[in-house]
Order: structure tokens, then C-alpha cells, then sequence
């Protein structure tokens, strides 16, 4: 156990630090899309986009412990992300780095890199949700071409997206996670229809993606006919330690605490209540130990070992932690959580994030029945 | 960055695991529960030549100069098997008399904890239960260069078995640490009956004893071996309940594997399977803030009073929670005396309050956080 960073990893701390000391929008935006633009340039200029992906692929060849510097750092000064097409840089990237063609690493990867593209992800269907495997949307082999028929739901941001990363069915003959293919297709193909589907704030979030024969290259396809299953199931293994989440969330929690000092309750600083307090420590413990949890896996990761439980503690944590957040958040707006506000938006928007990638009962499954050993259900 | 055991450690989870595995079951924990002080001096001298006792103490004085994350590694496993003995009690000892004697006090007191033939505990408490330092309040007369005491010690450890205490006092307004023999004249110990019997612990009684110069741990600012005290004992109590925690989570799992209602064992119900997953989330977290509070004791010494009360803070709450849920999963047989469980349940309900419970170590954490000036609620030392 030894907790100290080399020289070079120090010497990369500092190094992360005088660039957002020099290129850190300032006031930092997550939306102005003019400071955006250079900031991303200059990200990109320094391969921190892509920052884990090899070299030959424009990455930034970065090994564990400078990315977790990398995203300490840059969460801890609130910076924008590193990078614009999020699900393109976490998991849709990394897949088809290791399952894609030549041809398809050429077509995609610059492009997310670059922010060219802009990935959605097409899992759910309208009777498939935590049971992912059961899917039914089919793709057809006619010729060169598929042919997708059938609908998906809950797609996150399919309205914006340029691509979408997809599960089929290509063989409805054999065990259901057997028949499962993988494709990339672009949005703008014929045949795909989009209705949004306003979420409980009233945004456009998520949609409803409709397949009528639409029509796209075999060469489109992620890994071998069948293998979709298995591409997907590596694609999730990427990025799922929470440590840049925790230092996210303990800037949450210095916002939450500052609201706390800043209210009243029975005449004095609501800090000083004994349950809001107590509750503020909680989060506190909680945070710290998703980190700590966080490095352990790092460590197993280092070392070689296969990962397992880190999706499940991880989500469970912090579906938990961010609910108690928002709940105390508002209780300390008072009457002004009746009040829209980015605050109050943020308790409403905590309902999707704690469902996206497996509610918390489906990862009490998945702990009970691969870790416990408890039957299946 | 390695947050991973060596392999030495890993070696000597899977010895000591083997040798309580072997020599301390739980039949033979019942055994041990039954006798006056839960203790047995055959077990004892077996753990000093296996070098367990003499793990924290230098080598110069006879032990294997190791740290406290080797430590937690051995008190994860007594705790799994809930052995009673008076081994934290000794440890604590030995870090006050490690951190706080001179050179001549280490080599009078260190080498027979290290080899077993002493055994020593630490008596900070009193009547008020405060678990830190300014909650010491004896008052020690001052008699030339003897300090007299005159009053008690509460839920003083192994108090029954233990051969002399580390007693917390003060002299005015300073905090001062002695050694008193247990068979000083006016040293009497009171036993105290004990809900977790593999927990023992009773009243150490003062009257007119004297602390001689020589007696004194006055190598370093009693208020910071104090302060350390308080964290080392919350580190290692967190420890054992994490053992205590996992084999508690384990023997239900089994339970509700062999266990059939409805036509189905009942760990595929929901009901209970989520409860069960919700207990491995719990316990994989403490590991996280245990490993890094044991860890900052030797390496980091600033972290460590957060990081126990981290640890500790957890620990409290989901330990109790487990007990009470392992116990209730069981149905009516978990309420029996026979079933082992029941053990487990005792356990939490000892570590709760042991060094502090999860609300003193919340009003601890939150202290650093409140705006400067605003008034102090007293719990939050």
C-alpha cells in the first residue's frame, strides 16, 4: 500500500495545473459554444481528448494513473469536458478500436476525437429494458446491405446525435445473447424516424427511434455477426471507477454546505441543525469512500486483475448519494424549491441518471447473484 | 499508487485465518465466553509466538516492527471469527508506550507485550463517555513529583485480564498520560456484565495511587498520543467489525442458499437478495476508508483523525444494520441461542459505541466545515 505518486505523475500534476492555470475559460462555461471551441482545440492539441486511446489512433497513449490525475484535476477546477461526443470518447470509440475495421477506424475515430461526430447509443426497446439481451429490433442480411426493422426507446439524445451505436438481432434461431450483432449507422440514413420524448422537466432528452427497412452497409458492422453481445459487454467495462465523479461530488457538496451556512432555521445557521449536519457529513463519508473504492480498482486494474464489481458499487453509491443531495437541497431552499431553478431541476433529472445503465435493483441482482452466488431470479 | 496488499500480507490473512480456523472456532469462542474473563492464556502465548502480539512493536524490543495495515489484516480475522482476547487492548498500549515513553520506558514495558507475558489496556473513559481527549476530567493531585489519583476509569478493556493501564488524567488543565499497575495498592477493578461476552471490560477504581516520574509517557504532547489513541482504537475496532461484518454477510448468504420456502431457497427472492447485496456494498466501502485510515498512521499522520472518523463513522451504522438485518433473514432460528448469528448481532451492538459512535464521528467531520465563529455544540471535538 503506498499511496505517493512518482515524480513524473507529480511532475504531469503540475504540468495539468499550469495548463488550466493558462487556458481555463474564465468564468468556466460548460455551454457557451465560442469559448468551447478554442477550449477544445486546445485540449485536443495537448491528445487529452482520447486521452487513454493509442497514438496511432490520435490519442493520447495515457496510462491509468495520469488519467486519473487528468480528471482529478480537471473536475476539481470545474472544467469543461475534454471533448464534445461524450458516448463517441467512452465506450463507442474504445469498441471499435478493439473489434472495428481498418475501415472503420479510419471513418470514425478522428472524427470523435475532433467532435465532428456525435454518438447515441441504441440499447433499450419498448419491451426491453433491464433484460437487454431479450431484444428484438432485427437487421437482416440482403446482399451487402442490412435491412433494420423495429424500434428503440429511451435513446438518449438520438435527436442531436450524427451515429448511432446499436443492438440487433441478426439470428433469431439461437440462445438470445447469441444472436446479437453490433451496428454503427448514421442517423441520417433513410428509414430512421426520431419523436423525442419530453422528459418530467419538459426537455427533450431522450427519444423514441423508429427502423423502417432502413438500409446500411455489412461493412457497418462492429465485430463478427453474433458477437454483438460481447462487444457491448466490453464496452461497458470501459470508465467506470468514479474517482473524476467523487471530486465532482464534493464540489456538489461544498455548494450544498455553503447553502447551509447560508440558510436559517430557529434563528441560527442551518449548518448548525444536528440532522442537516449530520446528513452533510454522511455525503462527506459516502464521497469518500466511492474515491477510495475508486483507487482500489485502480489498482486492480494496474495490477491486471478482472474487473467485476466496479459498475455495480459504483452506480449503487452514487444513485443513493445524489438523491440525498438533491432531497436536502431542496429541503434547504425551503419555500424556493417550488421555484424552477437549475437546483430544483437538478432533484427532477437525479429520476433518469439512477435508471441510465441498470437501475438500483438491477445492480443488487447482479451483486446478489455474480458476487454473492445467491440463484438467479 | 498501490492501494493493494503485498504479498506478505495476503500470506498472513491466510495464516492467521487458518490458525482460527483451527484453533478458535466459534464452539470454541462459546468456550472462551464462558470463562471469568473471556480469555485464555493458552491462545495467548500461541498468538505471541506467532509474532501477532509483537506485530506494532520495534524490532529492538523483541517484535517484527510492522504497521498498522498489517495490523488491520490480523484484526479483520479475529473479528471475522469474533475471538476474544485482549489483543487491541494491548496494541493500544503499545502505541501509547510506542509514541509516548522514552527509550528507557520502550525497553522497560515494550518486550513483554511483545512476547505475551504482559498485558496491557488502555483506560481513557469515564462515567460522561466522551470518546476523546477532552473528555478526560480526572483530576490528579500533584505530591512532589508524584502525581495522586483519586476516582475511577469506566469501560476500561480487558480491564479483568490486563496487567496494568495506560490511564488518561489531567493535572489542571493538562492532559497527562501514566502507567499504573493493576496490583498498586488502591487499584480495585470492578467487572462490568457484558451484552457481547466475547467483550469484557469493567471500572478501574483509584484510590490515592501514585504515578511516579518514571511512570509518565512524556516523550511527546500527551493531548496528540491521546488524540492518536482514540483514532488507532477506532481504526482497529473498525477493523474487527469488518471481519465480523463479511462472516456475518457470509453465514446468511449460506442460509439463504439452503434455506426453502415457497418451493425456492430464499436468497432468489428479492427481498432478501437485495438486502444481502446492499451488506457487500457496505462492507467493500468500509475496506476502502479502513485500508487508507490504517494506512495514514504511519504515513500520513495529518489524515488520520478524518480518516477513523470516516471509517468509524461507517462502520457504525452499517454494522448495526447488518446484525439486526443477518438476524431477521435467519427468521425465528436467528433468535435462537444456538444458531451462530446471534453472535455477529451481540458484536455490532459493541462496536456501535466503541470509540465513538456514528454521530460523534459525523459532528467530527463536519467541524472543519462550519463557518469560523459560529457556537461549538460541544460534540464536535
Amino acid at each position: 500500500m503506498d499511496f505517493q505518486l512518482t515524480e513524473e505523475e507529480q511532475n504531469f500534476r503540475v504540468e495539468v495545473r499550469a495548463f488550466l492555470d493558462e487556458h481555463l475559460p474564465d468564468p468556466v462555461t460548460q455551454d457557451d459554444p465560442d469559448v468551447l471551441k478554442i477550449w477544445n482545440e486546445k485540449v485536443r492539441e495537448k491528445r487529452w481528448v482520447g486521452f487513454n486511446w493509442p497514438k496511432e489512433f490520435g490519442g493520447g497513449a495515457g496510462d491509468l494513473i495520469r488519467q486519473f490525475i487528468l480528471k482529478e484535476e480537471m473536475s476539481a477546477r470545474r472544467a469543461p469536458a475534454l471533448g464534445t461526443d461524450f458516448m463517441g470518447l467512452t465506450w463507442v470509440g474504445p469498441a471499435i478500436i478493439t473489434h472495428g475495421s481498418e475501415e472503420q477506424k479510419a471513418k470514425h475515430l478522428e472524427k470523435i476525437l475532433n467532435g465532428d461526430s456525435y454518438w447515441c447509443t441504441g440499447y433499450s426497446e419498448p419491451d426491453v429494458g433491464s433484460d437487454l439481451a431479450a431484444l428484438q429490433c432485427r437487421a437482416v442480411l440482403d446482399g451487402d446491405e442490412y435491412v433494420i426493422n423495429g424500434q428503440k426507446i429511451w435513446t438518449t439524445a438520438a435527436h442531436v446525435a450524427s451515429d448511432i451505436f446499436m443492438l440487433v438481432r441478426t439470428d433469431p434461431d439461437v440462445a438470445k445473447w447469441k444472436g446479437i450483432s453490433c451496428l454503427l449507422v448514421p442517423m441520417d440514413t433513410p428509414g430512421i424516424e426520431i419523436q423525442p420524448i419530453p422528459n418530467l422537466s419538459g426537455k427533450a432528452s431522450f427519444n423514441q427511434v423508429f427502423f423502417n427497412d432502413v438500409r446500411t452497409s455489412a461493412t457497418n458492422r462492429l465485430g463478427a455477426e453474433g458477437e454483438g453481445w460481447r462487444v457491448v459487454m466490453g464496452a461497458l467495462a470501459n470508465e467506470r471507477s468514479g474517482i473524476s465523479e467523487s471530486t465532482e461530488m464534493l464540489q456538489h457538496l461544498e455548494d450544498i454546505r455553503e447553502l447551509a451556512r447560508n440558510s436559517r432555521r430557529n434563528g441560527r445557521s442551518a449548518f448548525e441543525d444536528d440532522g442537516v449536519r449530520r446528513r452533510l457529513s454522511d455525503m462527506d463519508i459516502r464521497i469518500e469512500s466511492m474515491r477510495l473504492t475508486g483507487l482500489r480498482h485502480l489498482t486492480d486494474q494496474l495490477q491486471g486483475k478482472p474487473s467485476g464489481s466496479e459498475t455495480a458499487i459504483n452506480k449503487l453509491q452514487r444513485g443513493i448519494l445524489e438523491f440525498d443531495m438533491s432531497e436536502l437541497t431542496l429541503e434547504l431552499l425551503g419555500s424556493a424549491a417550488a421555484h424552477q431553478s437549475p437546483l430544483t431541476h437538478r432533484a427532477l433529472d437525479w429520476h433518469g441518471t439512477v435508471i441510465g445503465g441498470g437501475s438500483p435493483n438491477i445492480q443488487r441482482n447482479i451483486v446478489g447473484e455474480r458476487i454473492l452466488g445467491l440463484p438467479k431470479d | 499508487m498501490n492501494f493493494g496488499f503485498t504479498e506478505e500480507q495476503d500470506f498472513l490473512r491466510e495464516s492467521v485465518r487458518k490458525f482460527l480456523d483451527d484453533r478458535c472456532p466459534l464452539s470454541e469462542v462459546r468456550n472462551l465466553m464462558a470463562t471469568p474473563h473471556a480469555h485464555s492464556s493458552e491462545l495467548w502465548n500461541e498468538m505471541a509466538s506467532l509474532g501477532w502480539l509483537g506485530l506494532l512493536v520495534p524490532e529492538e524490543y523483541g517484535g517484527a516492527g510492522l504497521t498498522w495495515v498489517d495490523f488491520v489484516v490480523l484484526l479483520e480475522e479475529t473479528g471475522r471469527t469474533l475471538i476474544p482476547s485482549p489483543l487491541v487492548s494491548t496494541a493500544l498500549a503499545i502505541t501509547a508506550i510506542r509514541d509516548g515513553g522514552a527509550v528507557a520506558q520502550q525497553a522497560r514495558w515494550l518486550p513483554g507485550l511483545a512476547d505475551g507475558s504482559a498485558i496491557g489496556t488502555v483506560a481513557l473513559l469515564e462515567a460522561e463517555d466522551v470518546p476523546g481527549p477532552d473528555g478526560v476530567r480526572l483530576q490528579a493531585r500533584v505530591d512532589g513529583d508524584e502525581h495522586v489519583l483519586n476516582g475511577e476509569k469506566c469501560f476500561v478493556a480487558d480491564a479483568g485480564s490486563a496487567q496494568f493501564f495506560v490511564v488518561a488524567y489531567r493535572v489542571g488543565d493538562a492532559l497527562s498520560l501514566g502507567v499504573v499497575s493493576a496490583d498498586t495498592p488502591g487499584v480495585t477493578v470492578q467487572l462490568d456484565s457484558a451484552l457481547d461476552e466475547t467483550k469484557r471490560a469493567g471500572t478501574v477504581r483509584l484510590r490515592d495511587v501514585h504515578v511516579f516520574a518514571e511512570d509518565r509517557l512524556e516523550a511527546a504532547s500527551p493531548r496528540e498520543i491521546l488524540g492518536r489513541l482514540f483514532d488507532c482504537g477506532a481504526i482497529a475496532v473498525t477493523a474487527e467489525a469488518l471481519g465480523a461484518a463479511e462472516r456475518a454477510t457470509a453465514i446468511t448468504v449460506q442460509y439463504a442458499k439452503d434455506r426453502v420456502q415457497f418451493g425456492s431457497p430464499i436468497g432468489r427472492y428479492q427481498g432478501v437478495k437485495h438486502r444481502l447485496a446492499d451488506q457487500w456494498v457496505d462492507t467493500e466501502s468500509i475496506k476502502s476508508l479502513l485500508y487508507y485510515g490504517a494506512w495514514s498512521i504511519e504515513h500520513s499522520p495529518d489524515e488520520l483523525a478524518r480518516y477513523a472518523s470516516l471509517a468509524k463513522a461507517y462502520v457504525a451504522d452499517a454494522f448495526t444494520r447488518i446484525g439486526v438485518e443477518c438476524v431477521q433473514l435467519h427468521g425465528a432460528v436467528g433468535y435462537t441461542l444456538e444458531y451462530d448469528i446471534q453472535l455477529y448481532l451481540k458484536r455490532s451492538k459493541w462496536v456501535r459505541h466503541a470509540f465513538g459512535d456514528a454521530d460523534f464521528h459525523r459532528d467530527r467531520l463536519a467541524a472543519p466545515h462550519r463557518e469560523s465563529g459560529e457556537a461549538s455544540n460541544g460534540r464536535n471535538q
